[in-house]
């Protein structure tokens, strides 16, 4: 205790060394809270958005298929079971068939992917309610980053070419119903989505899908051989790994930050045993065995830390309280890059992280302090007294 | 040894390395000294008298012989058991004063008392007495670097008697100080002396403080060269 009020009073007697430390350090505190909670926000809400919008509470796939190798969506189709044909019925699954198409708008030419769904399904966000419209052309809703790329808006017609399962190449006209806004890029950039009944009569492949979309609140899910099943974890293991390596690449602003505060804090102690020669001596001379002040000068430079996350939390707390309130807009064009990521980011500071991220800068400043203070150890006290380097 | 022998050094010698070879501080002392004593080690500089402290302050280990404080030989000392002995036993003055430049004055007299852990009320009362025996109760607050000279050697002495200690170690108190400063000094620490029978031992070659001193042990090249006996400015 002694000690703590010792390198409290040390702390505050050096003034403008000790709060520049301090400074430094809960600029460090800030911005790596920040930065993570930046990225946990991402996370959240990529994996709430894409459950949402494209994987619902997990995926039945064709074994052929491959969402990264259009080569096999002719063989990855299949019709569904009785028993997967009830779970449909009662909106516990939801069928989508993929292939591959062309499109023609405004006399230009782009290939796309068909994806049919029911327009009845209340599993994914996408609002295919829409598709039940009726008319003389096949009705579509697209994404805005489609509509954006292929320069079409609501109510435009065009043709859409394709070839059904006999190789046999057909044509038709589509007419986009509705264009919405996601930040789920899979279901959107390059994709039209149309009425399933119709794209299976398109393709001649009756009551067939490529998978299957189960509902989050299925409760039992359904066993079957014939497809393979993709849970939520495995199906967003994309988006974790991308989040992930953005976490790495960050720990490398969290090392510099923290070497900066580290290096401060450092330089101090190192300065303050030379410089302190005699306070070291008369410490011991007034009865503090050389441990003692060892520790009191280790536990000086870790109360910077103790400082800096009071300093942090003062300017720190309402900064990030705000941020998370009314999160942080990405800039126009991020959510083109393929990746979820919504329009305006709500970081996400959890407990753990506000306390790890203190755990880690106060243990790094304590072993930042007590390495130049084991020096303390090996002082000549007469020596000190004197102030004499040694 | 007597009863009220308080410190008895034997044959106590001292060497230092100094480049291949060694160089020796105290050569064969053997000194004893009496509770309540007010005594001068003098002699030039470099006879060894701060080294002769520094044993008997426990900051220093003897090469041969031994010093034995307060009934603690200091060579068998560790170094918890010798910062024990200074905690409560020994008090120490610097010759540049060498109070904590970050603390006031009070928290400098008060610094001895934190480390024996003594309890707050106590701890005040005791500091505001030994502020009052060095005429410093006004400048509580000051820092050493809002004081003069002989104001911080005066808080000096108060955080050396704060604690009450048997000895009084005085490395040339008085060696930063004028004239009237240092007489003001010496009879606070006379005062002292007398009122709380604490021994006061004195490095130093200040004719001022030599004025005062009940007892001279002279040093010369490391060795006793005389130890007198004063009394009303006789030697005897």
């Amino acid at each position: 205790m002694i000690t703590f009020r010792l390198a409290w009073r040390n702390l505050i007697g050096a003034g403008l060394r000790t709060w520049l430390n301090a400074i430094v350090l809960s600029f460090a505190f800030v911005v790596i809270i920040w930065h993570r909670g930046f990225l946990d926000g991402w996370q959240e809400e990529a994996r709430v958005d894409t459950i949402a919008w494209e994987i619902g509470g997990g995926q039945f796939w064709h074994p052929n298929y491959d969402p990264f190798d259009p080569f096999t969506l002719e063989d990855s189709h299949r019709a569904l079971s009785d028993e997967l044909l009830n779970y449909v019925a009662e909106g516990k699954i939801t069928p989508v068939l993929i292939s591959q198409a062309t499109i023609y708008p405004n006399g230009r030419m782009q290939s796309v992917v068909l994806k049919g769904i029911p327009a009845e399904q209340q599993i994914l966000n996408l609002p295919t309610n829409y598709l039940s419209e009726t008319g003389t052309h096949i009705p579509v809703i697209i994404g805005t980053r489609m509509a954006s790329s292929a320069k079409v808006k609501k109510g435009d017609v065009f043709s859409i070419r394709w070839r059904d399962a006999n190789g046999t190449f057909d044509a038709a006209n589509a007419k986009i119903v509705s264009i919405f806004k996601t930040n789920v890029g899979a279901v959107d950039q390059g994709q039209l989505w149309l009425p399933l009944s119709q794209l299976q009569n398109m393709m001649r492949l009756p009551d067939e899908a490529s998978l299957l979309v189960v509902s989050p609140e299925i409760g039992e899910q359904p066993q079957s051989n014939e497809w393979q099943f993709q849970s939520v974890d495995e199906l967003l293991k994309e988006i974790d790994t991308i989040i992930k390596q953005k976490k790495v690449g960050g720990s490398i602003l969290y090392i510099i930050l923290l070497a900066m505060a580290m290096l401060a804090i450092f330089d101090t102690q190192v300065l303050s045993i030379f410089r302190r020669q005699k306070e070291i001596g008369t410490h011991i001379a007034l009865g503090m065995t050389r441990g003692q002040v060892v520790r009191l000068f280790t536990v000086e430079g870790a109360m910077h830390g103790i400082f800096a996350a009071a300093l942090a939390a003062a300017y720190g707390i309402p900064l990030l309280t705000l941020q998370a309130k009314h999160g942080f807009a990405m800039p126009a064009g991020t959510d083109d890059y393929g990746i979820t990521i919504a329009e305006r980011i709500f970081p996400a500071y959890s407990f753990g992280l506000v306390l790890g991220t203190t755990a880690v800068v106060l243990i790094t400043a304590t072993i930042v302090s007590f390495i130049p203070a084991r020096k303390i150890a090996k002082l000549q006290p007469t020596e000190a007294l004197k102030g004499k380097i040694q | 040894m007597h009863n009220s022998t308080i410190i008895n050094i034997t044959n106590l010698v001292k060497r230092f390395p100094i480049g291949g070879g060694q160089f020796t501080a105290l050569d064969d002392i053997n000194l004893t000294f009496e509770k309540g004593e007010f005594t001068g080690v003098i002699g030039p500089s470099g006879s060894g008298k701060t080294t002769l402290l520094n044993i008997i302050g426990s900051l220093d280990t003897p090469s041969e012989g031994d010093a034995i404080v307060l009934g603690q030989s200091i060579a068998q000392l560790s170094q918890k058991q010798a910062a024990n002995l200074r905690n409560h036993n020994l008090g120490f003055i610097f010759q540049t004063y060498n109070l904590l430049p970050v603390y006031s004055t009070f928290e400098n007299v008060e610094y001895p008392l934190l480390l024996l852990k003594m309890p707050v009320n106590e701890r005040k009362k005791a500091v505001m007495e030994a502020l009052d025996w060095v005429g410093l109760t006004d400048k509580t607050n000051s820092k050493p670097a809002q004081l003069s000279g002989g104001e911080c050697q005066r808080v000096a002495i108060a955080r050396a008697m704060v604690k009450h200690p048997k000895i009084v170690l005085a490395d040339e108190p008085t060696a930063n100080l004028d004239a009237e400063n240092s007489h003001h000094i010496l009879q606070t620490m006379e005062n002292l002396n007398q009122e709380l029978q604490t021994t006061f031992i004195f490095s130093t070659h200040d004719d001022k403080v030599i004025k005062y001193l009940r007892r001279q042990i002279k040093l010369d090249d490391g060795k006793v060269a005389s130890d007198n006996l004063i009394e009303e400015g006789v030697v005897q």
